[in-house]
This record gives C-alpha cells, sequence and structure tokens, in this order.
C-alpha cells in the first residue's frame, strides 16, 4: 500500500525561502508569478495489511511529519 | 555540595562542551548525557545544546525532540525542574512544546553569526534572576531563529511576561523582536543567543555569566565568583 502526503505552510505564515523562490522566477522573467509557498511531499511505503492507514499516517503527520503550529497536512493513499 | 546539571547530547550537537564547561566554570556538576538513555540521572537542571541534531532534517530539532531521553526531560520540566534550550536546544524544547511558538527560517534567508544585544524582561526565570532589566551582548549563529506564533499565542505570551530576551536590533524578523521564550510557568527557557560562549572574557565577552550565576543561586548552589 502506497500513500502520498502533503505538509504545507498555513495561510499567515511567513516563507521567507518561497518568496526568494518566487523573486527568483520573476528575476528569470516570470512575471506573472504572483506567490510561491514552499512545502514537504512524501512517498510512503506501506504493509499491505495495514490497519487504519489514514487514520495512522494522520496521527504521524500531527506527531512528527507536520509542525501544527505552523503546517497543515493531507493524505491520499494510493 | 554542588548542583548537578545534565547537558544533552544529540547527534549533531556541538555546544555540549562549551555548555558543560559554563556549568563547570560557576561551581556545578556538569553531567553529560547521551541523548539515548532513557531515564535522567539525579540532576537538578537539564540543559540542551546547541548544534545541528539530526542534521536539521525534516524541521530543526522534530527528530531529537523524539530521542529516548526526552520523554523524562519532559517528565522533569513537568515537575518544574529547569530546563534551558540555547539554539537547536530552543528549536528541541518548540518542538516538544514545552515553550510556545515555532523558529522559522531567518528572514533574509542567510545564517547570522555575530553579537546581538537583547534585553533580559519578563518574569524572573531559574536562569534570568536578577537579571531582569539588564542588556547583554551575546552572539547567535543561526540560520532558523524566526520566532514565529499565531497572534494569539503572541499575546499570550507578552501578556504572561514570557518574554525572557528580546532583541534590541533584529537579526532574523522574529515576532516582537523576540530572542527568548519561557513556558507559563517560567521553569523552563529557550534562546537563540548563546550565553555559554560568551562566560570568559578570553572568549569575547562575559554577558552570558548571568544566566549560568542565576541558575547556581536557583539550584541552591553555594555562591561563587568565577573569574566573570
Amino acid at each position: 500500500m502506497r500513500a502520498r502526503v502533503y505538509v504545507t505552510l498555513k495561510p499567515g505564515v511567513h516563507d521567507p525561502a518561497g518568496k526568494a523562490v518566487q523573486g527568483g522566477l520573476v528575476s528569470m522573467g516570470y512575471e506573472e508569478v504572483r506567490g510561491v509557498r514552499i512545502g514537504k511531499f512524501f512517498e510512503m511505503e506501506l504493509a499491505d495489511d495495514a490497519k487504519d492507514p489514514k487514520a495512522r499516517i494522520e496521527e504521524m503527520c500531527r506527531k512528527l511529519l507536520a509542525n501544527t503550529v505552523i503546517e497543515s497536512f493531507r493524505v491520499e493513499l494510493l | 555540595m554542588s548542583a548537578r546539571v545534565a547537558v544533552v547530547t544529540f547527534p549533531g550537537s556541538n555546544c555540549d562542551a562549551d555548555l558543560r564547561h559554563a556549568v563547570a566554570l560557576f561551581g556545578m556538576d556538569p553531567v553529560a548525557v547521551w541523548h539515548k538513555e532513557t531515564t535522567l540521572p539525579r540532576v537538578d537542571a537539564v540543559l540542551l545544546p546547541g548544534g545541528f541534531s539530526y542534521g536539521d532534517y525534516l524541521r530543526c530539532g522534530a527528530i531529537a525532540r523524539f530521542s529516548p531521553v526526552m520523554a523524562d526531560v519532559v517528565a522533569f520540566a513537568g515537575r518544574g525542574g529547569p530546563v534551558l534550550g540555547v539554539c537547536n536546544g530552543f528549536q528541541i524544547l518548540t518542538e516538544c512544546g514545552l515553550v510556545p511558538g515555532v523558529l522559522l527560517r531567518n528572514e533574509g534567508l542567510t545564517f547570522q553569526c555575530r553579537d546581538v544585544n537583547l534585553r533580559v524582561e519578563g518574569r524572573e526565570t531559574p536562569f534570568t534572576r536578577d537579571l531582569v532589566g539588564q542588556t547583554l551582548r551575546l552572539p547567535i549563529a543561526h540560520a532558523e531563529g524566526n520566532w514565529f506564533a499565531d497572534p494569539e499565542t503572541v499575546a499570550r505570551v507578552e501578556g504572561e511576561g514570557q518574554v525572557c530576551f528580546r532583541y534590541l536590533g533584529n537579526p532574523n524578523g522574529s515576532l516582537h523582536d523576540i530572542a527568548g521564550v519561557s513556558n507559563t510557568r517560567g521553569n523552563v527557557v529557550g534562546l537563540m543567543p548563546h550565553p555559554e560562549r560568551y562566560v570568559e572574557a578570553s572568549l569575547g565577552g562575559v554577558d552570558g555569566s548571568g544566566v549560568f550565576r542565576s541558575l547556581a543561586a536557583s539550584v541552591g548552589n553555594p555562591p561563587i565568583g568565577a573569574n566573570a
């Protein structure tokens, strides 16, 4: 079983690195880029008989993969 | 009898020896604790050093927070024991939820390695006794020191006097120029600047001495002058 986890910054949290990437894109001529927010993407391999995979991965997100003070997460099972 | 002060070493810690040196300089007994220990030895305070625990993978301090010894450090803090986190130690404390907020990438994106001026304020803590109101010059060395929290948390931290150290000249974009905060009880403190690096004139300054002198007084160590 495979899963994908997306961890993204909550609205209102500063992202200096995202802003720098946006500046880079604009200076390359992509002037339409109004904003860039950098997040994290995890590909996870689970045992085929894993029980409650969605709930367990959400628990992993709350405990380790995301810092819920500043980040939200989304889990997709494949 | 001298107080015993644990200094935890994680894989990637690099200020642990400096902390043990500072502890000894002010008459306390430093106790080196490897992060794989499952219980803390009997100690009067716990210090978490700076460095790059677990290579700063995922988020600074995120993985160190789950080192075996940390469950006992959290329990020690819960019993009111004095806990100080410096730099990466501060990041670990925020990941544990022992102190509020998080430390984001510096606003200017660059690693900041220089001296800063700080004002000591807020409630008295075991690490800031008799220091409140003073201005200190201490070195910083970090890329993720940009303290951030949601507006309600910022208001609460300010209202409760939990801001212990505030930059005079913000080096990293931290909200309200916050350089260090405590928990609501005041026994757990995290700060980005390095007091342990300025405890002897030959190191470039002595303004970090007060933090260790405060700790010594708080844990009932006989006062000594050290060579500050």
